[in-house]
């Protein structure tokens, strides 16, 4: 891959043996610190627990095709949606979005690696490490006798069903311990990632030069630390009630179960924007260069970024609105969440605009960029009807909800995933992707999605809550939630034509060249793949698009960025 | 009570075509009748939050249109073509009128919806409580409902009864939410948002329902492995009908001398150590109440249709229907189970 | 590179590395104290039963310890900074002497509550949250005194150079903090609280 060890003078009599030479190709991976190699290894484990998650889901739709179904008994169903859940969010969103980052973020701004390379690699183990004691949870327990103790609780582990008295067994320490652990790893990435962007950039690269990537990667970083943070508090709060006697969550002892929803959601909500900002960081790079144009409005989608990030603070009860707060908390938390919907449209309309008057190509990486915008577009319009407090009464924990944070979660987040392994794929592993099997995913991962989701908005109408592991049958929910998981399989299909394309593109695939999508920004100047130290030289730039002067020294971009 | 706080019908006559799109989604589902759907609002707060839904529904869907449109359009309009394709189009990098236009028009539009969302919590959440209210305790339990009727003396399960409360006779509901074990939550769509049951936190809402009938819903927070059969049945009731239902669950339990022996089961039992049957012996309260088993249409909180079959196969094991409920398999042999089913279903 | 022009902006300055990590260390610690404060003062008054914080004694000895190693470090770091390595050590030890006076302070203050006031973690919400914040600074304490002891270390066998200075300064940044969170807990705990 990126390895460019030169050959040891005086070796070359000693051929080593198959087993030997694959044992250090393993332990290089294994020891590494470079920023490359560590951000495919986070790609790579992400897209594993994608497929793992993924076939959780499956399991989950099979199990509700049909109402009263035996596929699944009620205990396991619990902890599928359990582990799917907290897979998604920490070992496959987390994960491959600061992978991404990892690999990128050093390349875009011009420097050789980030900040603390040794602290990279604790924190990918780190993340590594508690995605495996997660899992360990299935054994774990009586698991090879019976369901074993994989977290059971939600995803949101709300209290007091977490504490020893009716969670007995350890499925919630599960969920705690391994949390807390990847979250150390992802606060080291997050403080890696900003002393990086602020103190690593290449000569002329002032931050407002920086490519939206970075811009975006530092806010989603910042965020980052007092977002997870809250977590990790919280749940060594609930460790010292289950296991020293505390007393935070414990209602007859003055705790209150509300405050851990509090506690949770302070980290949640801004935590499913630290997974969506990166996916807005890949569509800012691709629709300009699949559009032929420059981003409109730089300094708007800065401050957007920015202001998206201040408010997105601001709105965790509205997750809460059932819970009982007073009408006047309801209504500020209903201004607040429709008030983060501002800076977040302006962003869709600005990647309009940068379309507008363009010439797009409409290469894989584009289609899912496209299809993006449209998608979310609808996740943040059913995002302001759930803002509306008295109409969230009768959505919250129904299928309506699961329907709109999946269009925010696939239909945006995963959607920008696809595009952006289409696009940087050739530049880490210096193959093309094959365009067919990547158009054959495309549509037919876009179609199932739609069907899933978009009938899913339906189900939550009629009535149907979350969370459970079968519907009464007279309810009027039977052929839609037969629909919902036929979708389920076309998706199936379409990933794993995507996993079967990273296979054969690897092997096979055209090769790419330093620049194959003729794009502006400086990880477009070094080979495909990059060599260990990334620049021959130390770029220097003087507008935020590099490669856009080198190719039309005419008319070249710092004559005309504001 | 006050007066139906619905939105003034002037806004309501543009939806309404749009309404007519929407209730045929109900039509979709099978069995219509009973689909606890949101579109079909039978009481006032579930009316209130369904005329809100469609204002708001009314300003999405245009902004969709707008921006989805432009898309589209952008999508064809601006594709690379031929020949044209080779030079690169004009680069343009912003304008600062354009972002402050479509700043401004998202803060009109958010500042409109969100005085409209504040009438609507205000109206629904601080509405006095009437003096004709009936007042209803609910506690939630893993994994059934205890209804209390304080006023009444009655302790009922799982079925709630109210009074139809109409414009000539008001009786609005206001229901009281506490938990005895973990979070749950009431939702009962047709007739309101849902409200949490929080331990050591009570909770209030009201309803109003108009018709008569049968409203069905289930909790909505999840509370552990049996969280999908914590079904709610909720009867809505004609002031006479209602009438009848209360006397007789204020009396005491039917004596059935032919019944005996499987009352004797039941009393020496562990039956007794959580159900209560007013009148007896059985004073248990962690279980539901057994004094008027008979006038409910299910049992276990829905799982099954109140049978001697069914309810013989649960008091065997109550797996049958229900695996993790609280409820032991009581180990009783075939003739002790016959008996106490015989007894139970005495208990009109 | 070479193709691309290079103009004349000769100061290319950018904050070090490693200020910019610890501070961002620091952002994310005070966001997990902030958790901790926050039900601390929101449980204040809510326990249901057994001690009162009327049982706690103000630990003033122990707080001016603690913040008068804030000024010997400072102290340190002046001293390395201008190469005068054996000043910085003196002020580096004492800085570590008053850093392991609070948590002996500490572990009497505790000792009295568990052994006469029958104050433990799971005696009541107000023994779980004093111990959780109380405990949480004082493992931070031992964390900083940690690294401080193996500065302490390289000092005593003469590998510390004026160089240096920077990599201490990072390292005392540290050590401010868990003082400036002493401050809040303090006021939290034996002003506001009680």
């Amino acid at each position: 891959m990126a390895d460019q060890t030169l050959p040891i003078p005086g070796s070359l009599t000693a051929t080593p043996s198959r087993g030997a030479a694959f044992l250090e190709w393993l332990h290089g991976w294994v020891v590494t610190v470079d920023h490359k190699k560590l951000g495919i290894l986070y790609v790579v484990y992400a897209i594993f627990f994608l497929l793992v998650a993924g076939a959780e889901a499956l399991a989950m739709r099979i199990q509700l095709a049909i109402p009263n179904n035996h596929f699944l008994s009620p205990e396991f169903y619990n902890e599928m949606f359990t582990m799917h859940g907290t897979t998604m969010v920490f070992l496959v969103g987390m994960p491959i979005l600061f992978g991404f980052a990892n690999y990128l973020v050093p390349l875009m701004i011009g420097a050789r690696d980030m900040a603390f390379p040794r602290l990279n690699a604790f924190s990918f183990w780190l993340t590594a490490f508690g995605g495996l004691m997660l899992y360990f949870s299935f054994i774990g327990g009586f698991g090879l006798y019976g369901m074993g103790s994989a977290p059971d609780v939600g995803w949101w582990a709300y209290a007091p069903l977490t504490a020893k008295a009716f969670s007995p067994g350890h499925n919630t320490d599960y969920w705690a311990l391994s949390l807390i652990v990847m979250g150390f790893g992802t606060l080291g990435t997050a403080i890696n990632i900003i002393a990086t962007i602020l103190s690593m950039r290449c000569r002329g690269m002032t931050l407002f030069r920086m490519p939206l990537f970075a811009w975006l990667m530092l806010v989603v970083s910042g965020m980052t630390l007092i977002t997870i943070t809250p977590l990790t508090a919280a749940q060594i709060m609930l460790l010292i009630d289950r296991y020293l006697g505390g007393h935070f969550f414990d209602t007859q002892a003055g705790g209150s179960a509300v405050v851990w929803m509090h506690f949770f959601w302070i980290f949640g909500h801004p935590e499913v924007y630290v997974l969506v900002l990166p996916a807005f960081a890949i569509a800012n790079e691709i629709i300009p260069v699949f559009s032929r144009k420059a981003i409109f409005g730089y300094p708007a989608m800065v401050a957007a970024s920015i202001g998206i990030a201040f408010v997105s603070l601001t709105v965790w009860a509205h997750h809460m609105f059932t819970v009982g707060m007073t009408s006047v908390g309801n209504a500020f938390f209903a201004l607040s969440t429709m008030m983060v919907g501002i800076p977040t449209g302006i962003k869709i309309f600005n990647w309009v605009a940068t379309m507008w008057g363009g010439k797009i190509r409409f290469a894989t990486p584009m289609l899912f960029a496209t299809a993006f915008v449209l998608q979310f577009l609808a996740a943040g319009l059913t995002g302001i009807m759930l803002s509306v407090a008295p109409w969230d009464w009768q959505l919250h924990n129904s299928y309506f909800v699961i329907a709109h944070f999946h269009y925010v979660l696939v239909g945006a987040i995963v959607f920008c995933i696809f595009a952006a392994i289409y696009y940087w794929y050739p530049k880490a592993t210096g193959h093309m992707l094959s365009e067919k099997l990547g158009k054959w995913h495309f549509w037919l991962f876009l179609i199932g999605f739609h069907v899933t989701f978009d009938t899913m908005h339906f189900v939550g109408i009629l009535g149907m809550p979350r969370s459970i592991y079968t519907y009464e049958a007279d309810r009027g929910w039977n052929t839609l939630n037969m629909i919902i998981s036929m979708g389920g399989m076309f998706q199936a299909v379409a990933v794993l034509i995507f996993a079967w394309n990273l296979v054969d593109s690897y092997l096979h695939g055209k090769e790419a060249g330093n620049d194959p999508w003729d794009a502006w920004t400086l990880e477009w100047s070094t080979p495909s793949p990059p060599p260990a130290y990334n620049f021959a030289t130390d770029p220097e730039v003087r507008s935020r698009r590099p490669l856009w002067d080198i190719k039309h020294p005419n008319d070249p971009d710092w004559k005309y960025e504001q | 009570m006050q007066p139906s706080r619905s939105l003034s019908s002037s806004r309501f006559r543009p939806c309404f075509a749009f309404s007519l799109c929407l209730g045929a989604v109900p039509a979709l589902a099978e069995g219509a009748q009973s689909t606890p759907s949101i579109l079909a609002p039978a009481s006032t707060p579930a009316h209130e939050i369904y005329g809100l839904s469609l204002f708001v529904l009314l300003i999405t869907g245009s902004i969709f249109a707008v921006v989805a449109g432009l898309l589209a359009y952008v999508v064809v309009r601006f594709r690379a073509r031929g020949p044209d394709a080779e030079h690169e189009p004009p680069q343009i990098y912003g304008s600062i009128r354009v972002e402050l236009a479509w700043t401004v028009i998202p803060v009109l539009i958010v500042v409109v919806l969100f005085l409209t969302t504040a009438r609507i919590i205000f109206a629904i959440q601080d509405a006095p409580e009437p003096k004709s209210a009936l007042e209803v305790t609910v506690i939630g339990h893993q994994f059934w409902w205890e209804f209390r009727y304080p006023k009444f003396n009655i302790v009922t399960a799982n079925e709630l009864h109210i009074p139809a409360s109409t414009l000539l006779a008001p009786e609005p509901t206001y229901l009281r939410l506490l938990s005895a074990d973990v979070d749950h939550s009431f939702w009962v769509p047709q007739l309101a948002g849902k409200t949490d049951l929080i331990p050591n936190h009570p909770n209030e809402m009201w309803l109003d329902p108009h018709e008569p009938g049968l409203y069905v819903g289930q909790c909505a927070q999840f509370c552990g492995i049996e969280h999908a059969k914590m079904l709610i049945r909720v009867y809505v009731d004609t002031p006479q009908q209602f009438d009848a239902w209360a006397k007789n669950q204020q009396r005491l339990a039917v004596h059935d001398s032919t019944a005996a022996a499987g009352k004797q089961v039941f009393e020496t039992q562990a039956c007794v150590n959580c159900h209560t049957i007013v009148g007896t012996p059985a004073h248990g309260t962690f279980g539901p109440d057994l004094t008027h088993l008979m006038s409910r249409a299910t049992i276990a909180a829905g799982a099954a249709a109140n049978t001697p079959d069914n309810l013989r196969a649960w008091i065997h094991d109550p797996g049958t229907f229900k695996p993790g409920a609280q409820m032991p398999a009581m180990q009783l042999s075939d003739q002790q189970t016959d008996e106490v089913v015989a007894y139970l279903s005495t208990l009109h | 590179m070479s193709t691309i022009p290079i103009f004349a902006d000769e100061n290319w300055r950018l904050p070090s590395r490693g200020r910019v990590g610890m501070l961002s260390l620091i952002i994310g610690e005070s966001a997990i104290f902030t958790i901790f404060v926050v039900a601390y003062v929101y449980y204040i008054g809510r326990s249901t039963y057994g001690p009162t914080p009327q049982i706690l004694d103000i630990p003033i000895f122990n707080t001016v310890c603690l913040l008068s190693s804030s000024l010997t470090i400072w102290l340190a770091e002046h001293a390395i900074e201008r190469g005068r390595m054996r000043a910085f050590a003196a002020w580096w030890a004492l800085t570590m002497l008053l850093g392991i006076v609070f948590l002996i302070g500490t572990a009497q203050e505790w000792t009295r509550l568990i052994v006469h006031e029958g104050l433990t973690i799971r005696t009541n919400l107000f023994g779980t949250t004093f111990y959780s914040l109380v405990g949480l600074h004082a493992t931070h304490v031992v964390v900083g005194l940690i690294m401080l002891s193996l500065v302490m270390i390289f000092a005593l066998l003469g590998r510390i150079e004026q160089r240096h200075a920077e990599r201490i300064q990072v390292l005392s940044l540290y050590w401010h903090f868990v003082d400036a969170v002493w401050v809040v807990v303090f006021t939290v705990v034996y002003i506001v609280g009680r």
